[in-house]
């Protein structure tokens, strides 16, 4: 399926009604990742009232999850959809649930920023959590453009990330208990940064779950729980078969049409003040 | 990792029979003392499970034999040619859905199956409809129809009993058979509108007129005359598309059971109908097979486009 497929149906307001939820989505997303953003914000520079910005985010997140939640039903029940358009409502009522526990994780991550901001800072300012951070922030990012522009290559691009951040988990989970046993006093502030880290790390994880949806969605395709060289094997020689019969069932990888379509996104400003 | 008897107690769990072999199913080595009948196995593959199940469903259905076969069937209205040389298998006892826009050829494919056209002028088929396991060629002008329709029920459209009681409508296919014993006739009565689910609500009125009968009544009157006759394969055109949902979701549930007995091959505009009802689902465009798959396929993930776009209901 194609992002301009969505347009393609006999019924207008059908194609409207798809239009809107797939908009409310991306909405979703720029609030939740501004919701990152500002959390990782208060993490690098002292920032008490970061949590309150938050968590106002987190309840109109939460708003709506419920709205796109009723959307899908009622489309599910009035319009019985079928093949892509089955897939992009299914896509959806999963990939809002992790989406929600995105903005869940980042308030929790502004609460410990919050808590932080009281303290005295280490030297290094916290740089492994800004580094695994920005990362992760690139994920969320990712993410919600391959879904806008039903990238799948893209997708591909952010579960690979996500086993750099399995690693890099590891890596301060070792440094952190080293740093423990060296010194009890440091046992409080590697506690915290490893609460931060663990809760970016389910961050990247939920990213990871809503590109696997996203591949779902475009090509048909389960590929959860497979290994990500699988699914890129699968997926080339399906585009390449679909290239063969020359038929756009499956959009191809990469496809520069596909990337041309903007889609609407909600606008966000990228710094966490 | 040292041997887990070294450190197990001797008292630990005694495996059943019944565990064993659990454990043995598995393909993993049993190691004493430890009850392993929950290990589950790493899949060599590494592939998740909805695959495995996925593919384990399809090779079950795949295993139902053929029941009749379009090999190249082509059919033509004086010069034009309504359908262009259609391959199609058709599975034993299981429901096919045919599904397309109007003027596509579904219906003049199904009514090839029971020689429908033969009266029409100007009409000619090419190609072949073998009947399994025969492999009678059912649209040959050697083969007689009246014995290609004994053999291959159908159910219209529009309910169209014969004008004569509810008995009579059954009994008639009998008597044309050639049965003479009433009471034969009266069992076989009582079996079809049985498995027509009719039985009940007609039973004590068999001597009323047929079209006394409400039209869902009618319709599955009509089912039970066509199963009278022991049909290996019941053709369905649009049935239910002049009856109310509740009649509707009556047939639907007759065509479900149906399909302990008999092959059917259904002709449908209602798409939800065609995913509710069918194992397979063939896709006709303009006189051509584009796509023929299993039901579920065909709904979450067509391998084509122009299915895609007519089940979505969009414009190709």
């Amino acid at each position: 399926m194609s992002v301009d497929g969505l347009t393609h149906h006999i019924s207008s307001r059908y194609n409207e009604e798809l239009q809107h939820l797939l908009s409310d989505v991306l909405g979703m997303g720029a609030l939740v990742e501004r919701q990152l953003v500002q959390a990782m914000g208060g993490i690098t520079e002292p920032d008490e009232a970061v949590i309150t910005r938050v968590a106002q985010d987190e309840v109109q997140v939460n708003r709506m999850e419920r709205q796109i939640d009723e959307e899908c039903s009622r489309i599910l029940a009035t319009r019985s959809p079928t093949a892509s358009d089955l897939r992009l409502i299914i896509t959806i009522l999963k990939a809002i649930t992790d989406l929600e526990r995105i903005g869940d994780e980042g308030e929790k991550i502004a609460a410990i920023a919050a808590r932080l901001a009281m303290r005295e800072r280490p030297r290094n300012r916290y740089r492994e959590l800004r580094n695994l951070g920005e990362v992760v922030i690139s994920m969320v990012h990712d993410t919600l453009d391959a879904f806008a522009r039903h990238d799948t290559t893209l997708a591909l691009e952010v579960l690979r990330r996500d086993r750099a951040v399995d690693e890099e988990y590891e890596g301060i989970h070792r440094q952190s208990i080293t740093f423990m046993m060296e010194d009890p006093r440091a046992i409080r502030r590697a506690l915290d940064v490893m609460w931060v880290v663990r809760s970016l790390e389910r961050i990247g994880d939920h990213a990871k779950n809503i590109c696997e949806h996203l591949i779902y969605m475009v090509h048909g395709r389960d590929v959860r729980h497979t290994r990500i060289e699988e699914i890129e094997r699968e997926l080339g020689s399906r585009a390449q078969a679909a290239r063969i019969a020359g038929v756009a069932a499956s959009a191809p990888l990469g496809s520069a049409a596909l990337m041309a379509v903007p889609m609407p996104r909600t606008s966000v400003p990228a710094t966490g003040k | 990792m040292a041997n887990p008897t070294d450190f197990m107690p001797r008292s630990a769990p005694v495996r059943t029979e019944s565990n064993r072999t659990t454990s043995h199913a598995h393909g993993g080595a049993h190691v004493p003392g430890i009850d392993d009948s929950a290990i589950v196995p790493i899949r060599p593959s590494g592939r998740g499970l909805a695959v495995s199940v996925d593919e384990t469903r399809r090779s079950a259905a795949l295993k139902a034999p053929v029941k009749a076969r379009a090999d190249e069937l082509s059919f033509y209205y004086g010069e034009y040619q309504a359908l262009k040389s259609l391959s199609m298998e058709i599975r034993e006892k299981q429901v096919t859905a045919l599904i397309g826009p109007s003027g596509c050829g579904k219906s003049t494919f199904l009514r090839c199956f029971n020689r429908m056209h033969d009266l029409t002028p100007g009409s000619r088929y090419e190609g072949r409809i073998l009947l399994h396991p025969e492999e009678i060629d059912l649209v040959s002008r050697e083969v007689d129809p009246i014995e290609v329709r004994m053999r291959i029920g159908m159910v219209f459209q529009k309910p169209n009993p014969f004008p004569k009681s509810i008995f009579e409508n059954v009994a008639y296919g009998l008597r044309i058979r050639g049965m003479r014993s009433r009471i034969r006739i009266q069992e076989e009565v009582e079996k079809a509108l049985r498995g027509a689910a009719l039985w009940d609500e007609a039973k004590d009125r068999l001597d009323s007129s047929a079209l006394s009968l409400s039209g869902g009544q009618q319709q599955r009157l009509c089912i039970a005359r066509a199963l009278a006759t022991s049909p290996e394969i019941l053709l369905f055109d649009e049935p239910t598309s002049a009856l109310d949902p509740i009649a509707t979701a009556r047939i639907e549930e007759l065509i479900a059971a149906l399909r302990e007995q008999v092959t059917v091959l259904i002709v449908t505009h209602n798409m939800q109908q065609a995913a509710r009802v069918s194992d397979y689902t063939a896709f006709m465009y303009l006189g051509e097979l584009i796509e023929f798959d299993e039901t579920p396929k065909i709904f979450t993930n067509p391998g084509k486009k122009a299915t895609e776009d007519y089940i979505t209901g969009r414009y190709g």
